[in-house]
């Protein structure tokens, strides 16, 4: 179909897609690429699945009791009482 | 912490500025996990993470009486940070530092991509400590103007702006890089799953 969005194109704005940011007429756009091109849709499902897992991983990036009473004794000040240790 | 990224601004910039150890320490104590982990997914050695974190703070201490409030307090710590941790890259090795990508909008997306659907993995397999360790050098591996952006934006979930104010940037290029920082993510991932997905099937 003329007109009709490329690959290429869609994989430029893969980013905004997949954080909302995109008007909804592109985004109507994009949902009609996506449903006849079984690669950009593969592409699309990945990409959005590999910021989450990013996310997923770092939230449980804790930091150290150890390196936290170290931090607070270099800077000589006063360590406040932690309610929730983390390890 | 549960929080997404380091608390908006609730500290006396008054205090601060003075000098106020008290506050200080309430104001390390609120960012400090988020510096860490940014620190520790920038250099992905806990080591380095926390001479970063230290660096930081150091750093934060001695500047903050001139800080004069353009950006917000977080995003001024995060560029600071961002900058102690990429000093500790260029110490770490210097001799193999991954190169910045240039910065020109017409990118090589869609070249050679993987077209493998991951997704379905199980999830112990998709975030299995081996995955983890993989997913931490896949990071590291990124070149240092696509890491910086990636982590304030994918890990520290900072917005575009925010991103911007903190590389100091434009939000179009903040776009570009974290464009192309994903693709790389996605690429890495997909080659290290379709792998776990073969050793399925056999």
């Amino acid at each position: 179909m003329e007109g009709q969005l490329s690959c290429k194109h869609l994989l430029g704005n893969l980013s905004d897609y997949v954080d909302g940011e995109l008007a909804q007429e592109f985004c109507a756009e994009i949902e009609r690429h996506l449903a006849e091109c079984e690669n950009c849709q593969v592409v699309v499902n990945t990409l959005r699945k590999t910021v989450e897992i990013v996310h997923l991983t770092s939230e449980e990036i804790m930091l150290p009791e150890a390196i936290h009473h170290r931090l607070f004794a270099c800077l000589q000040i006063p360590e406040p009482k932690r309610a929730d240790p983390s390890e | 912490m549960s929080e997404d990224k380091a608390p908006i601004q609730k500290f006396s910039l008054d205090r601060l500025r003075a000098g106020d150890r008290v506050e200080f320490a309430r104001f390390v104590e609120e960012t400090s996990p988020a510096i860490y982990r940014l620190a520790l997914r920038i250099l992905n050695d806990p080591q380095d993470a926390e001479d970063a974190l230290q660096e930081t703070y150091l750093k934060a201490m001695r500047a903050i009486a001139s800080f004069e409030g353009r950006s917000s307090l977080t995003t001024w710590l995060y560029r600071i940070a961002v900058n102690e941790a990429l000093m500790m890259v260029r110490k770490q090795r210097p001799q193999i530092r991954v190169e910045d990508e240039p910065e020109d909008e017409e990118g090589e997306a869609g070249q050679g991509m993987q077209i493998v659907d991951w997704c379905c993995l199980p999830e112990r397999e998709l975030v299995s400590d081996e995955a983890r360790r993989f997913i931490n050098m896949a990071i590291a591996d990124l070149p240092e103007n696509l890491r910086t952006t990636f982590v304030l934006r994918d890990v520290e979930g900072l917005s575009i702006k925010e991103t911007a104010e903190a590389l100091e940037i434009s939000e179009m290029n903040v776009k570009t890089r974290l464009l192309r920082a994903r693709l790389k993510m996605r690429e890495s991932l997909s080659s290290y799953y379709a792998e776990r997905m073969q050793e399925g099937l056999a």
